[in-house]
Formats: C-alpha cells, sequence, structure tokens
C-alpha cells in the first residue's frame, strides 16, 4: 500500500476518522492542534462532528456525554490541557466509557516548553485525577504507531469500556514520516448495551459514577480492579529488541524508545551485549517483559525525557534484584546516542574490547 | 369512577426523598408532566448535575447521566451533538450551573446549543449544608457568610437568566417561581414551551426555578415560601425575558 508524507498528529486524526470516530471535542493546544485542525477540516467531509469546546474540561465532558450514546469519540491536547481534563477522566473511568485521549506531552511543569518531555509518565500511568482509577495508555515511538495505536485505542476503549490514552511528545507530534494507512482491522467487541440513547422499547438507563452507600462504594472499586487486574494480564505490551543474550538493557518508550535502539546497535558493533526494552503499554506497564531477564541481565539503564518516572516502575517490575540507573534529559531536551552509551559504559564500567 | 389527578409517566414510581418543603418536588412534577404531554419520554436524555438535584437521575423516567459538578450543560452538548434527534436537557442547581458551571452556561448559549436547561435557584449551596453560592442574596446568613453576605467583600447575586438572555443564541429564556400555584403555572408553561423550542430545533432554552431550601435556610416550609417571596422575587427579574422570533410563534 502506498503511503502518505504526514506529521504524527494527522496521523492520528487519520486513524481516528477510519476508526469510525465520529466526535471529536478539543481546545487548541501546541504541540497537540495539528489533530484538532486536521479533524477540523476532515472529520465533517467523513459525515463526523468536530467541536471546539469553551476550554479542555468542557471538551473532556463533552466527549463523556457523546461516548455515554455508544458514539466513538476522541479528544486531544497537551501537559497543561491534559491536567485540566484530569476531573473528566476519572468521571469518564468511573462511568466506564469508551474515549480515546491523546497527550502529546510538552515539558512542565507549569507552563513549560514544547519541546519533547515525558514528564507526565505519572500523571498519564498513576490515574491522574481523583479516585483510584487506571487509564491504558499506549506509547507510540514513530508515525506509523501514532496511527496503529490510535486504531487499536479505540478498540481496547470499547473492549474494556475504559478510557485510552495515547502518550506521545511534540517531536513525535510534530515530524513528518511516510505512513501507511491501514484499513480498521475486524475486531469482535462487545456489544454497547449499556448507552444512553434515548429508552425506546426497553427500560430507562442511567449512567453515573455516585455511590449512595459506603458498601456500595466498596462493591464498586473492587469491580474497577477486577477489570484493571483482566487489562494487567492481557494488555502488556513491549518491543524486545536483541534482548535475548543481553547483558544489559536499556528501557525506553517512545522517542527514547527509537533513540535507545540506535544505541543497542552500535554498541552490539562494539562487542556488548546491550539489549532493548520499549515499553509501549505504559499503563499495564510491561513487567512481563523483564521476568526473563531477571536472572541473566546485570544492569538496566531507563532512558527518560524527565527527573526519573518509569524508572520507578521498572524496579518494581525487577523486583530490585538488578541495579537500575536512570540516564534522563528534561525540559525539551533529547539526549545524543554517544551520550546514552557513554553513560552505560561508565555506569557499568564496561570496557570496550579492542577494537580490529 | 374517573381518575382526574395522577403520577405523569415522566416520573418513576421512586417517592421524591427531597427535605419536606422544598420545591424540587414541584419541578420534577412539572418537568415529568411535560415529558408525558409531549410524549418525549423515549426520546429524551437527561443530564444531572452534583447537589440535591443530582438525586433527579432516579426520579424521571426516561435516561439519565448524571455530570461532574457544574459540567450537565457541556455532557449534553456531547450527547445532544451524537443524537441530534433527541432531546437533551439538564436540571442543576444554581450553585451547580451559576457558580463552577458559568462557563458552560455562556458558551451553550453562544453556540446556541439545541438543548434545554433548567435551573432551580434557592439561593444556597444545598446538598453540601447551606454554603453563599453566587445567587445568595446580599446580607444573607449562610455556613459561609455567617456574617450575612457582605456585597463588598463577596459580591452581589448573579441573575443568570438576565446575562443569558441578552445572547443571541439564547431562542428562550425564562425566569419563572415555585411560590404560588398561579407562579406554579406560568413555571409549567415555560418549561413547556422550554422543551418545544427544542424539539423544533430553534436553539438554546432556559428556564430558572425559584425555589426554597427550608433545612438550610432553616425556616418552616410555609415560612420559606414567605421568605423566597419577600427577598428573592424582589431581586431576581421574573417572566420571559428572552423569547425570539421564531419562539413567539410557538
Amino acid at each position: 500500500m502506498d503511503k502518505v508524507l504526514i506529521k504524527g498528529n494527522e496521523a492520528i486524526a487519520e486513524a481516528a476518522i477510519r476508526s469510525g470516530c465520529k466526535l471529536f471535542f478539543g481546545y487548541p493546544i501546541t504541540p497537540s492542534t495539528e489533530i484538532m485542525e486536521y479533524l477540523s477540516k476532515n472529520m465533517p467531509k467523513a459525515g463526523g462532528t468536530i467541536l471546539q469546546g469553551e476550554d479542555e474540561v468542557a471538551s473532556i465532558n463533552m466527549c463523556y456525554g457523546a461516548a455515554a450514546t455508544g458514539a466513538r469519540v476522541m479528544t486531544a491536547s497537551s501537559s497543561p490541557g491534559f491536567s485540566l481534563k484530569q476531573e473528566g477522566l476519572s468521571y469518564i473511568a468511573a462511568a466506564e466509557l469508551p474515549v480515546v485521549v491523546v497527550n502529546v506531552n510538552r515539558s512542565g511543569p507549569g507552563l513549560g516548553g514544547l519541546g519533547p518531555a515525558q514528564s507526565d509518565y505519572f500523571q498519564c500511568t498513576k490515574g491522574g485525577g481523583h479516585g483510584d482509577y487506571r487509564l491504558i495508555v499506549l506509547a507510540p515511538s514513530k508515525g506509523q504507531e501514532m496511527y496503529d495505536f490510535t486504531m487499536q485505542a479505540f478498540d481496547l476503549a470499547d473492549k474494556y469500556r475504559n478510557p485510552v490514552l495515547i502518550l506521545a511528545d511534540g517531536f513525535l507530534g510534530q515530524m513528518m514520516e511516510p505512513i501507511e494507512l491501514k484499513e480498521r482491522p475486524a475486531v469482535n467487541l462487545p456489544a454497547k448495551d449499556w448507552v444512553t440513547n434515548g429508552c425506546r422499547g426497553r427500560n430507562k438507563r442511567k449512567i453515573a459514577s455516585y455511590a449512595l452507600t459506603n458498601e456500595i462504594g466498596e462493591a464498586n472499586c473492587m469491580y474497577w480492579q477486577t477489570k484493571y487486574k483482566q487489562i494487567k494480564e492481557e494488555e502488556q505490551r513491549w518491543e524486545s529488541y536483541q534482548a535475548d543474550d543481553a547483558e544489559y538493557l536499556l528501557v525506553g518508550y517512545g522517542t527514547c524508545g527509537r533513540i535507545a535502539k540506535s544505541v543497542v546497535i552500535n554498541a552490539r558493533k562494539h562487542g556488548i551485549k546491550l539489549g532493548l526494552i520499549r515499553p509501549i503499554s505504559l499503563w499495564p506497564f510491561p513487567e512481563n517483559a523483564f521476568k526473563r531477564h531477571i536472572s541473566t541481565v546485570k544492569g538496566i539503564v531507563a532512558i527518560e525525557l524527565n527527573a526519573g518516572q518509569m524508572v520507578e516502575d521498572i524496579r518494581l517490575a525487577v523486583n530490585c534484584k538488578i541495579p537500575v540507573e536512570l540516564y534522563n534529559r528534561q525540559g525539551g531536551m533529547l539526549p545524543t546516542e554517544t551520550e546514552i552509551f557513554q553513560y552505560v559504559s561508565q555506569v557499568f564500567n564496561l570496557k570496550l574490547p579492542e577494537e580490529g | 369512577m374517573q381518575k382526574v389527578f395522577t403520577r405523569p409517566k415522566g416520573l418513576t414510581e421512586l417517592p421524591f426523598h427531597y427535605c419536606p418543603g422544598c420545591t424540587h418536588g414541584i419541578i420534577h412534577r412539572l418537568i415529568g408532566e411535560v415529558l408525558d404531554e409531549l410524549n418525549i419520554i423515549e426520546d429524551t436524555i437527561g443530564v444531572a448535575p452534583v447537589g440535591c438535584a443530582g438525586f433527579s437521575l432516579d426520579f424521571f423516567s426516561c435516561d439519565f447521566v448524571g455530570a461532574a459538578h457544574g459540567r450537565a450543560q457541556a455532557v449534553a452538548t456531547g450527547i445532544k451533538r451524537a443524537l441530534p434527534d433527541k432531546l437533551v436537557f439538564t436540571y442543576q442547581g444554581d450553585g451547580d450551573i451559576s457558580a463552577i458551571g458559568t462557563s458552560h452556561a455562556i458558551h451553550v448559549a453562544a453556540r446556541s446549543e439545541k438543548i434545554t436547561s433548567i435551573m432551580v435557584n434557592n439561593a444556597v449551596f444545598g446538598m453540601t449544608g447551606g454554603q453563599m453560592a453566587p445567587t445568595t442574596l446580599s446580607g444573607q446568613v449562610t455556613t459561609t457568610s455567617p456574617y450575612g453576605r457582605d456585597s463588598a467583600a463577596f459580591g452581589n447575586p448573579i441573575d443568570l437568566p438576565k446575562i443569558i438572555a441578552t445572547m443571541d443564541g439564547a431562542a428562550y429564556v425564562a425566569a419563572v417561581s415555585a411560590d404560588s400555584p398561579k407562579n406554579i403555572i406560568a413555571a409549567k408553561k415555560a418549561i413547556k414551551k422550554a422543551f418545544q423550542v427544542q424539539q423544533l430545533g430553534l436553539g438554546f432554552a432556559f428556564v430558572s426555578v425559584l425555589s426554597t431550601c427550608p433545612t438550610n435556610w432553616g425556616l418552616s416550609p410555609v415560612e420559606s415560601i414567605k421568605w423566597l417571596q419577600q427577598n428573592m422575587l424582589p431581586i431576581y427579574q421574573m417572566g420571559e425575558l428572552k423569547v425570539n422570533k421564531e419562539v413567539e410563534a410557538i
């Protein structure tokens, strides 16, 4: 199939249309705005509706309403705007509504900068808003994955009745890459027999998240946790590269995963047994990816664009049995392959084999 | 024997558990009757707020969605945009729509969103125990204005229907009161018209209903009605505040 050269943000938008997403509610914010601009142009042509809300709070709550009718719906934002959506996301998670959300992470805290960052990892993977809930979080590392994962996100959202987040960064959102506009995969999904679309020919339904008694409150929480446990068991996703015989592992997602791959290729040329685990689902965190390496790997380096957030999940995944170090850049800066390689060599005291 | 008075089909069988003397029950009944008379129960989706009015989702026999505090009109917008042929209404307290939800109230009117919003104004935050609301009258004692609302420090009451009536996108705005049989009849007419406006696709329709809160006002039901009449009716502008040309024809 022919490929088209488009921005990562546009790939997300096109994938949404081709996934049968009929409604988009958003509010412009750099570096995610191209998603909304692309949809403003193309969503109406595809028979969908796009509406620019008065703010992110309105936009996410419009998603809540649209999802309650059973329609496929999406919103997109970047860090400060994503913060504003947390209240709505908590309600959406509690009401079990399938909504796809995109966060094209910019650096923070505060207004921050527009460069690539992963500083929202905690916010995205640990809930983000109030209450004990989880979003399914997918982290693409290239344009094609921005497209593919968006399609998968809609199916996951419908399958589990849960909000699904695409977590990217300004680099992935803005960069143009050749992308194959694949057709939507055929997936068997449960019937939406819970929607509030007018009670013609059936009993009244309601969608809400209020628990009047503590007993009901606890039962609800236990039910949600059962669902999250199932997601944890079934949806861990990652890419392993040169990891089978690795003595040392790099772990990075998104843009970092991409850079780390080049580091591995380079290290292998030097005879160093370096491998890569690139988490794709950030929640559920791919703990299973680490299990087989716990007894063989001597050390791990997390590569992150933040002060060190995912590194905590890696330490938990390996039960602190392997030293897990951090190499990070912040505030919109990216690490080079060379500096990562130097750090790995230094921190594990690796002697490069004599060349020639 | 002919039955001359019955529970409207627009209401469920669940008995109201609002406080004695609270007019939520009356206003619920009016909406229930309208849903019934217009034969729209099966085509309507209601959106409930947070607060005492949040219980409304159990009392109406149409589908209902519970929104976050203040967000009912944004949620209603999402439903209406997804299902333009269905009827969507919000039922919100003054603390919901005229405080945390004000931006949505302004913008649904600006967009002339084809929904119906009912605001029940009792001049306090009821469910949380009678705190000051933007609608609290000057000098009114609440738990967060224990010395009376000091306008110099805490501002004057917001008359939301008056504000919404100034907006081009508002097709129909009415301010009514649930204090007397005469006013309740007028309230029913306004609510019915607000649903008809939506049925005809004429734009945003908004009805504010003055209500009582005996529990938090610390008054008996009878005293509460008198307090509403003596204190709220003179402050809040009453009547049909905006009737655009197309609506006049109804």
